[in-house]
């Protein structure tokens, strides 16, 4: 059982990560990340709202008809997500502020309901939570990667402090400015999927369609 | 009127909520192999989002803003916490509804969008648009405007992206790159076009 608990929890890392391999989960990843703040706070709201739907839902499988299960698993997920939010504002304002809608959208983030589906109702529920733990990890190791890289060479800081010394304060560090705008965090994810991809080649998709390489006397 | 169009402009291109506000992801990177299947998913997307953000302002405007209730003899109930899981709900209820009102009277248009209702419960561009209609106080008229501009301006950034990855099908792609890499470096680079229009107004 602990062998089972822990690759639950350690699978979704890098061997199955939700963000580079299921590609679920991507909206938000992408959206909070030009801050370490922001991405932090992102990560632990997401864990825990996967590892309790997981959880509140796998306790409840066999009674959900198959029919509304979409519905149930819908209110369940903002029931949670509106918990997180009140949470939000309640002890952190700028934070829920900064974030804007995108605490609310952990609501349609797909990791949560795709979890539900795939995981929770089939499975009792420690198994779920921990497979909830797991994906939420697993997300949270790609966005803390993406919010490093945007962070420290968009604006020379990490969490607010100053690491580079910037030139506009005599510094020698000049910021990248692409990298706090959107297109940068398209950049980077698909940087780190060539480099995960590089590193575990069974992770790599066929392609479509194949260039064959003909030798001159075939070609006439 | 005039603000009513810069609305819709801003809505489409510099807003873009798929290539500026990363919303809607998932479908948008899983579902953009082809073009036909990208412009049926866009359409269907345009058509709820110009009903549910409307129909949400309403809910939001009469029923949970702070005071919305004065009507109902209520001018201290503040219900706005409930608000993720009433559009939620709504999102869900419409595109049921939809589904089975085409199913019954317009069956050629269901057989082409019908596949794709299911994914647009859980597309974030929705409850996004929903969302940010809240957080920016629009009016009705301003809603209806932003329900259309967001959903043409996603449709737009679907096809757009299903037409250049039928092209690099056939290119020679680096092998960790295959597949989804490439469509995010695509992705990015269609987002930094977009940045090209910020800063317009009309």
């Amino acid at each position: 059982m602990a062998n089972d608990t822990k690759k639950i929890v350690t699978g979704p890392i890098i061997d199955n990560n939700p963000i580079i391999l299921q590609v679920l989960g991507i909206c938000s990843a992408l959206a909070v990340t030009t801050k370490m703040s922001t991405a932090v706070t992102m990560c632990i709201a997401l864990t825990l709202v996967t590892a309790f739907s997981n959880l509140l839902i796998s306790m409840i499988r066999n009674h959900i008809p198959s029919s509304i299960r979409i519905i149930v698993q819908l209110t369940i997920i903002s029931t949670l997500v509106i918990v997180v939010d009140q949470l939000l504002k309640a002890f952190a304002f700028g934070l829920s502020k900064e974030m804007s809608v995108f605490v609310g959208l952990i609501i349609t983030n797909c990791i949560v309901l795709g979890r539900a589906e795939a995981f929770a109702l089939k499975n009792p529920p420690l198994a779920s939570f921990w497979d909830g733990i797991g994906n939420g990890l697993g997300y949270s190791v790609i966005l803390l990667v993406v919010g490093v890289i945007r962070e420290l060479f968009g604006s020379g800081s990490l969490f607010g402090v100053q690491i580079l010394s910037l030139a506009k304060d005599g510094g020698w560090y000049v910021p990248n400015g692409m990298l706090l705008l959107p297109p940068s965090a398209f950049f980077i994810i698909g940087l780190v999927i060539w480099a995960v991809r590089s590193w575990k080649p069974s992770q790599v998709e066929k392609p479509e369609f194949k260039i064959q390489s003909a030798h001159r006397t075939e070609v006439s | 009127m005039d603000s009513l169009f810069n609305l819709f402009i801003s809505a489409v291109f510099v807003e873009n909520l798929a290539l500026s506000f990363f919303l809607g992801m998932c479908t948008f990177l899983a579902i953009s192999k082809q073009v036909s299947a990208a412009f049926g998913l866009g359409v269907a997307v345009v058509f709820i989002q110009t009903i549910t953000v409307p129909v949400n302002h309403l809910i939001y405007y009469y029923l949970l803003r702070d005071g919305a209730l004065a009507w109902a003899g209520m001018p201290s109930v503040n219900l706005s916490f409930l608000g993720l899981i009433c559009y939620i709900g709504v999102i869900a209820a419409i595109v049921q509804i939809l589904e089975m009102f085409l199913d019954k009277h317009v069956p050629a248009l269901y057989n082409a969008l019908g596949v794709y209702m299911p994914l647009i419960t859980v597309n974030c561009a929705i409850l996004g648009g929903t969302l940010f209609m809240v957080e920016r106080d629009y009016n009705f008229a301003e809603s209806v405007t932003y329900g259309i501009g967001t959903g043409v301006g996603w449709a737009l950034a679907i096809t757009t992206l299903a037409g250049i990855r039928e092209r690099l099908k056939y290119s020679d792609i680096p092998a960790g790159l295959q597949g989804l890499g490439i469509t995010f470096i695509t992705a990015g680079l269609m987002s930094l076009g977009f940045m090209a229009f910020s800063g317009i107004q009309l």
